[in-house]
């Protein structure tokens, strides 16, 4: 599936991601352990004019009691930003997916609901387009990696006995625009992201790939963007941008001068 | 988010002219109608071919299949839009419904564009990844309207899976495994491929440059 000739034309996306929960946006670690954050509306703003090249917001506690709330939320993100934005949580089936979109979302994230339903990725797709449609895979490895890496669903809360690799591809081949592909083991560690994860889901699919999870420093997505490394397409991060250790136009310049192909000036 | 200007200096001495948005069931046009609420235009999103017969400028946007524009054949659309163009009305392609200003599409052979535009569309090699997603640059060739303003080689963002010629209405191309139109105009018809309502200030100049044309 990868290609034989990687002439770097197109850029690398630096995606920046608001989890929110009760309408705040919050970061934990390795899913748990939250920690305020501020009003989505104006971190994504805030993130857009400081260069993020797309905003992707997870509502990380859908229910469907909360998802008024949430809906008045994605519209009132949407309204000033004029870069892609992708919204995901608590989407179960179609009529969730067209009320997002409604709302002003450009594409939706589907995570537990097309593991448990692959056909709902086709269905989305159909209505609004493949671009429209990304899947969401948590994944951890089993003994380390050397059993693979397992996909799982709710949150990370349910182990689905699923393989990445094989989800991922059968993902594509349903419909899916594009992989997020989230490391749990690294998710909020700053340790970087899991490249070896990164790359078997790249090598597998012929659509873009969004590494997550690990994300603490400039090399670290030098490492994922790298072809003998990672091979991602874009890389996703949530806590780095937050509390102000890193900001979006600083990690671009260390990119370029890594000679890694970014949106510039953004 | 965007530190652009919006159009309360709209130049026009008569009153704001209306931009249908035409839908014809393909995806999600709220953005395209956002941006444009943005700008100051007074746009409306309609499926009826006298509301586009009626309006000054016509946007045909569109994501997806390139067979979605079939629809445009069954409903009337096509020929309002035609008509619209005749009358000298400027109408605006964005990605589908730039390719659409062409006379086809590989992606879906039996569906006929409105042939404005020589050529057809392809689908990108297979040395890179499809669909193009992403932030890519534009080379501008020769001048245009639409690109007043825009610096040579800025960004803008990118979905789609087929590409189109460059032709002689060609006013900036785009480099992705193979040089396609990614801007073309000619007379009062323009399109792009990129999607200018995500584009950032960039894709928002681009768009404010069409509310512009013809005034």
């Amino acid at each position: 599936m990868r290609p034989v000739c990687e002439v770097q034309v197109l850029t690398k996306r630096i995606i920046a991601c608001l989890d929110v929960d009760n309408g705040r946006v919050v970061k934990g670690v390795q899913f748990v352990n939250l920690r305020d954050a501020g009003d989505p509306a104006e971190c994504a703003l805030a993130h857009a004019r400081d260069g993020a090249d797309e905003i992707v917001l997870l509502d990380i506690t859908a229910t469907s009691d909360k998802r008024r709330t949430m809906l008045d939320i994605v519209a009132r993100t949407a309204r000033g930003l004029f870069i892609p934005f992708t919204v995901g949580g608590g989407i179960r089936e179609l009529a969730d997916a067209a009320a997002v979109f409604e709302a002003g979302a450009d594409k939706i994230a589907i995570n537990t609901a097309a593991v448990k339903d692959p056909s709902l990725i086709g269905k989305i797709a159909a209505r609004f387009g493949s671009q429209a449609v990304v899947v969401a895979i948590d994944a951890r490895r089993v003994n380390g990696g050397r059993g693979g890496f397992e996909v799982f669903v709710a949150g990370g809360r349910i182990a689905t006995g699923r393989d990445a690799e094989q989800w991922a591809r059968e993902a594509a081949t349903c419909g899916a625009g594009e992989i997020l592909l989230t490391s749990m083991d690294r998710d909020g560690m700053q340790s970087g992201f899991d490249c070896e994860l990164v790359r078997i889901v790249a090598d597998a699919v012929s659509i873009p790939v969004i590494a997550s999870g690990g994300a603490g420093s400039a090399q670290h997505f030098i490492d994922v963007f790298d072809i003998n490394n990672g091979r991602a397409d874009a890389a996703l991060a949530a806590s780095i941008f937050h509390f102000g250790i890193d900001n979006i136009a600083q990690l671009k310049s260390e990119l370029r001068a890594a000679r890694v192909l970014v949106r510039w000036p953004c | 988010m965007s530190s652009f200007k919006t159009m309360s200096a709209f130049k026009t001495n008569g009153p704001t002219p209306t931009i249908a948005i035409v839908d014809y069931g393909a995806g999600n046009l709220n953005s395209v109608k956002k941006a444009f609420d943005y700008l100051g235009a007074k746009t409306i999103v309609t499926s009826r071919p006298e509301t586009v017969a009626a309006a000054d400028k016509i946007v045909l946007p569109g994501v997806g299949h390139f067979s979605a524009l079939g629809d445009l054949d069954n409903t009337g659309l096509r020929e309002a839009v035609l008509q619209g163009v005749r009358a000298g009305k400027p109408l605006f392609g964005i990605c589908l419904g730039m390719q659409w200003l062409f006379e086809g599409s590989d992606e879906a052979p039996k569906c006929v564009g409105a042939g404005i535009l020589a050529g057809r569309c392809q689908a990108f090699p297979s040395s890179v990844k499809s669909p193009h997603v992403g932030w890519n640059s534009l080379k501008p060739r020769g001048d245009s309207c639409l690109l007043r303003g825009v610096a040579p080689d800025s960004f803008v963002y990118y979905t789609h899976s087929f590409h189109a010629p460059v032709v002689d209405a060609t006013t900036a191309t785009t480099e992705y495994g193979a040089l396609f139109s990614s801007v073309v105009e000619r007379e009062n018809v323009f399109g792009v491929q990129f999607h200018p309502e995500k584009s950032s200030d960039v894709g928002l100049r681009v768009l404010r440059n069409f509310c512009e044309a013809g005034l």
